[in-house]
């Protein structure tokens, strides 16, 4: 059969997909503390008898773009963005220890700090309870102070610090639930350089003029595929009308 | 079908949902203890297409995979209980809360609401009411004959009756604080209910345990901020674009292989 038929498929199929991570960046352009997919496409020789003259594409991740989203004023004690490097250690929901960069915190029926999604935050050791307070403030470095119920203005109590972790980026991948992790699945130490800023968030770093960019560069590529397999069709049915008897 | 179609479906999705909840705050820009909510977004679950690390040949191993995330949803609507500003109507049967708490009010089946929403009035029978018509609890009803009403910081409520020389003690007002205040369920009328993520209300005298003092002859106004919610509604019309443009890409994508390449 015609390789070039095939190759062509497998170059509009992969381009496809590329364009779906594209569409995801997109919709979650805002999304806290998202961080967007950076792809890539690599080749892949077939070798074999004589000539390797195929090469088919394959799309794949890159990484996770680490870069820093916009930080918006939101002015809720309990939200925290991070300001530089670094991750907010927050438990998974298989128990694990998963990083988010989406600081929109608060605290639960039972007094338990949790992210937006539900998820517990880390303090330093395990999930942090936060007991009933009248103001509570999340410190630079993570700390939670407390104005208890009833207390006087005087009567601030510390309740825990919040982990915070700065592993080497090239170390971190994205989980299936969207969290970042350690690739070894290895608990990170919590680092001290951390900080963090009150009354903010961080927005989606999603580049929305650039995905809309590789969008329509995607698709005339896709484009470019398709018209690829019309010309391998119009070849075959070139050679089929010279070889035609009569 | 197409995968990035339907992406892009959820990312339109979930910022309709948030120019609703934008409307909403702006709507009740006005309304008397409106408490401002806010769309919370989550990407949603990934799919590994290719894994990373699988082999490629019997020595050569893929440096990276590919995983494809299935979009955006919508985790929850949250509602943000920061202070409004305190506006003078003078008013007698105003209160305001400065601080925590909500003023309790019995719903028609019987079970109790809260709000913050304190513009009362007076029903025929004498019984403080708000202007929904629902009675406070624990209930004040003013003795016939009321000259002026006075409800001080800590919730007792005195009235001042035609031929009695002193004010007459005729209640209290107690409020209700939360450990979630956001996990409470609004249900309209500037009333909100106990639900499991806001644990139960703890009731006592206003200014004691950490909750809010009362205000005569104030209310709270709405704590929405206008200039906020304008540049959240631009910032959601334009994601919504993107997001419309990339179902059109996608769309386009098909039509150009139907196009092409059908018989």
């Amino acid at each position: 059969m015609d390789r070039m038929l095939y190759l062509a498929m497998s170059g509009a199929k992969e381009t496809a997909l590329a364009q779906a991570r594209n569409s995801q960046n997109l919709a979650n352009a805002s999304t806290t503390g998202f961080k967007a997919s950076l792809d890539a496409f690599s080749s892949r020789p077939v070798s074999g008898p004589g000539y390797d003259t195929r090469t088919y594409a394959m799309t794949e991740d890159m990484q996770v773009d680490f870069s820093p989203g916009p930080l918006q004023a939101t002015g809720r004690d309990l939200d925290v963005a991070v300001n530089g490097a670094g991750w907010i250690a927050v438990q998974a929901a298989d128990g694990t220890e998963a990083y988010t960069r989406a600081g929109d915190l608060r605290v639960d029926s039972v007094g338990q700090l949790t992210t937006g999604t539900g998820l517990p935050v880390l303090g330093d050791g395990g999930p942090i309870a936060v007991p009933p307070f009248e103001t509570l403030e999340i410190g630079s470095d993570g700390t939670i102070s407390i104005r208890p119920l009833g207390q006087e203005a005087n009567a601030l109590a510390q309740v825990d610090r919040i982990k915070l972790v700065n592993p080497d980026p090239a170390e971190l991948v994205r989980g299936e639930d969207g969290l970042i992790r350690h690739a070894l699945m290895q608990e990170q130490p919590a680092d001290a350089q951390v900080s963090l800023v009150g009354g903010m968030l961080e927005a989606s770093n999603v580049n929305t003029v650039e995905a809309m960019v590789k969008m329509i560069d995607l698709a005339r590529h896709f484009e470019m595929q398709v018209k690829m397999m019309k010309t391998a069709e119009d070849n075959d049915a070139a050679s089929a009308s010279l070889l035609r008897m009569s | 079908m197409n995968k990035a179609l339907w992406i892009a479906k959820t990312g339109l999705d979930a910022q309709q949902t948030r120019m609703s909840v934008i409307s909403n705050n702006l709507a009740n820009v006005n309304t008397t203890g409106f408490k401002k909510g806010r769309a919370v977004f989550q990407d949603l679950i990934y799919q590994t297409v290719r894994q990373a690390g699988a082999q490629s040949a019997q020595n050569t191993e893929l440096p990276s995979g590919l995983m494809l995330g299935t979009g955006v949803r919508t985790v929850a609507t949250e509602k943000m209980f920061t202070q409004g500003n305190m506006t003078e109507t003078g008013n007698a049967l105003d209160a305001a809360i400065e601080g925590r708490g909500f003023f309790q009010i019995l719903t028609p089946d019987g079970n109790l609401a809260y709000t913050r929403d304190g513009s009362f009035q007076l029903n025929s029978e004498g019984a403080l009411v708000t202007s929904g018509g629902l009675e406070v609890q624990p209930g004040i009803v003013l003795p016939e004959g009321t000259q002026s009403i006075t409800i001080a910081e800590d919730g007792t409520v005195s009235a001042q009756v035609a031929g009695n020389v002193g004010p007459l003690e005729v209640g209290a007002l107690e409020l209700a604080d939360f450990v979630n205040p956001a996990g409470l369920q609004a249900i309209g009328q500037n009333l909100f209910i106990e639900t499991q993520a806001s644990g139960a209300p703890q009731t006592g005298n206003p200014g004691l345990d950490g909750r809010g003092s009362l205000i005569q002859g104030f209310l709270e106004s709405s704590n929405v901020n206008t200039v906020e919610e304008l540049v959240n509604m631009i910032e959601t019309q334009r994601a919504y674009e993107t997001n419309s443009k990339a179902i059109s890409t996608a769309d386009q994508m098909l039509q150009y292989v139907n196009n092409n390449l059908g018989r």
